[in-house]
């Protein structure tokens, strides 16, 4: 790594790097050291001062939504215990390795009152990270623009940062969506914003109305409770939550008592209604609602208001370089491995990976917006950039045709991966006909080599040899069951087996239909 | 943050929606509400955003750009901006029948198949404009068999 000279030095002064990532939240420090297992030399450069990225602020009430369970069924630092810890940044390559202290971090730095970590304990997880694993970054260095150029070996871009400039062939922006962002409405600029929350107790005997109604929203109405008088959410989209989604989407099961509080009649209202504009009087605000259903206006007035209306990515000049961008959130459009679809050689990591939808099967989203999905895109990001621009990349092994079947069912029972991205990434075997008597060996089974973890929208699109791939997939009723894909002389087709009370998807019974599914394909048993 | 769009987008979609047949008969509160029920995408050029004999597709409205209906391999037809798609596997209750692929970069509104009847049945001027625009897919099918 072309890092650090002597003690007290800063990292990565400016200079010419293969690669320059930028940003040091969990997304940026996971790829990381994802590039620096695979030996791509690269520059990691941030603006703050230490690790975190937006735990070093938020939650604003100073818990998070995401579990590192510290009883579970699976050893600690186990692979399959990442399933219960969504929080821990992964050490090793996803494979069985022995365990170490740089596996399932967050575990040691909890203090057991919740299976929620607490913000600073979250900080404190990716810091403890990045020490434990030798991830280094230039703190205090700011992103100001960038441009490129084209030389002798194809185009870099240039960093120009606040300590210079930087030159890389591959640029990855782990920046994050937590830029605040507010709508257009009229006086909306009179309002605070979620970020600019202030302490509880500012908002006590107040009347409160939140614009929004996702998880912001909620972690405000809820953390207020006991302060605020009276409580309005409002915004066009009715609220659901995870609870009647049957996945991640809606508000999550810990903010869901301002909900009762509002069927109850206690001080809270929920409001499907469109913001028309916010007036300050003398009082506060009059908020200027339109019922979405029936179209009446229904004016409100609060002593303060704050603006839930979500976050984007701070891209910066990118767009102006050509990064497309879309929706409300302006995430780039991305490929299926977080490339800009627009300039080759920009990617995308962390929270801004949600940008690539997946196949979005019966509505659900991946979970690429939290650690515990975007931390395994991390692993195959560094791997396809490895392969793409640096002949580089770990081993695909061999896998026994008569060790298939029970691989494929193993994964699906306990594989984090499928588990924390359901119906967004798969775990993939190929037929290596290429492989020394693989076409002839067909008859016998064929040479199966394990393509590791993909995301499954790729596999699906993008054609090759015989393939097949698994993954665990939940749908609108909140069934979840393991799905195989096959692909046959170019075509894949989806072979959906039954869910399981337990979930206990490696037996017999799971292996025989694996079997069954991919019959005359290699002879996979 | 580990949030899933805000329910609250700016003008700009619903200014964007109000151009569109489909929504043309809406007016604005009601544009409001159905620029949040319905989340965006992009997609590259090539991507199947609906595929042949795949459970659990969704609706999508085109935003931008355009895609090819293809049908085991073979192109059967085109959309364009403000053509809708996946909604008739949605209401027969079956895997598509055709893949739908971006002819170029795709922008799109997508709503959860799960969630298309409510919304069918809440906004029944848009119901009306997807049965015209239904009708005329059948006649232009019954036209080309014959």
């Amino acid at each position: 790594m072309a890092e650090v000279g002597g003690p007290g030095e800063r990292p990565f002064p400016p200079g010419d790097y293969p690669l320059v990532v930028v940003g040091s939240g969990p997304g940026a420090i996971q790829v990381s050291y994802c590039l620096k297992r695979l030996g791509v030399d690269h520059a990691v450069l941030s603006r703050d001062p230490a690790p975190g990225g937006m735990f070093r602020r938020f939650p604003f009430f100073q818990r998070l939504l995401s579990w590192t369970k510290p009883y579970a069924p699976v050893r600690r630092g186990e692979r399959a215990f990442e399933r219960y810890d969504w929080n821990s940044l992964l050490a090793r390559g996803g494979d069985d390795t022995p365990i170490a202290d740089d596996q399932a971090v967050m575990v040691d730095l909890m203090d057991g009152t919740s299976e929620f970590p607490s913000r600073p304990e979250m900080e404190a997880g990716i810091a403890e990270f990045a020490r434990r694993t030798g991830v280094v970054v230039r703190f205090g260095c700011t992103w100001e623009s960038t441009t490129r150029e084209e030389g002798p070996d194809g185009v870099r871009f240039i960093l120009h940062t606040s300590d210079g400039t930087y030159r890389a062939r591959v640029l990855v922006f782990a920046v994050g969506v937590a830029q605040a962002w507010q709508p257009d409405t009229p006086g909306m600029d009179l309002v605070a914003h979620y970020v600019d929350t202030r302490p509880a107790a500012d908002y006590a005997g107040k009347r409160l109305f939140i614009i929004g109604k996702q998880n912001s929203g909620f972690e405000l109405a809820n953390g207020l409770l006991s302060y605020a008088q009276r409580i309005i959410l409002a915004s066009p989209r009715p609220a659901r939550t995870s609870v009647e989604t049957n996945s991640l989407v809606g508000i999550r099961a810990r903010y869901v008592q301002p909900v009762e509080d509002h069927i109850m009649a206690s001080g809270v209202y929920i409001l499907n209604a469109a913001i028309e504009r916010v007036e300050a009087v003398e009082r506060g605000f009059v908020v200027h609602t339109r019922g979405s259903t029936d179209g009446s206006p229904l004016p409100v007035e609060a002593d303060a208001v704050i603006a839930a209306t979500g976050f984007t990515a701070p891209l910066l000049d990118l767009p102006a370089l050509g990064v497309a961008t879309f929706g409300q959130s302006r995430l780039p459009a991305m490929t299926d491995f977080w490339e800009s679809a627009t300039v080759p050689g920009i990617y995308f990591a962390g929270t801004i990976m949600q940008g690539a939808k997946g196949p979005l099967k019966y509505g659900i989203p991946s979970n690429s917006g939290a650690v515990h999905g975007a931390r395994y895109n991390a692993r195959i990001l560094a791997r396809h950039i490895a392969e793409q621009h640096f002949d580089g990349g770990p081993a695909r092994p061999p896998v026994p045709p008569d060790g298939v079947a029970a691989y494929l069912a193993r994964e699906a029972f306990e594989a984090p991966e499928l588990w924390n991205q359901k119906g967004y990434l798969a775990r993939v075997l190929t037929l290596d006909d290429a492989a020394p008597g693989g076409r002839r060996r067909r008859a016998a089974g064929g040479v199966w080599r394990d393509d590791g973890i993909l995301p499954l929208a790729h596999f699906a699109d993008a054609g090759g040899p015989d393939a097949a791939a698994i993954t665990v997939e939940g749908d609108q009723a909140g069934v979840i069951r393991p799905a195989l894909y096959i692909r046959r002389r170019g075509v894949v087709t989806e072979r959906l087996l039954d869910p399981h009370p337990l979930h206990a998807f490696a037996s017999a019974e799971y292996r025989a239909a694996i079997v069954t599914a991919l019959a005359g394909l290699g002879g996979a048993s | 943050m580990q949030e899933r769009g805000s329910g609250v987008q700016g003008g700009e979609l619903r200014d964007e929606l109000a151009r569109l047949a489909l929504f043309a008969d809406l007016e604005g509160a009601q544009l409001e509400a159905v620029a949040h029920i319905f989340e965006e995408a992009w997609y590259p050029a090539g991507t199947r955003v609906v595929r042949q004999g795949f459970a659990g597709s969704g609706f999508y409205v085109i935003l931008d750009g355009e895609v090819n209906v293809v049908v085991d391999g073979q192109p059967r037809a085109r959309l364009v901006r403000g053509d809708f798609f996946g909604e008739a596997a949605i209401l027969l209750g079956e895997s598509p029948i055709a893949d739908i692929v971006a002819d170029g970069p795709l922008r799109v509104l997508h709503l959860a198949g799960q969630d298309l009847r409510s919304f069918l049945l809440a906004y029944p001027r848009v119901t009306y404009r997807v049965l015209v625009d239904q009708t005329r897919r059948l006649r232009n099918a019954n036209q080309w068999r014959r």
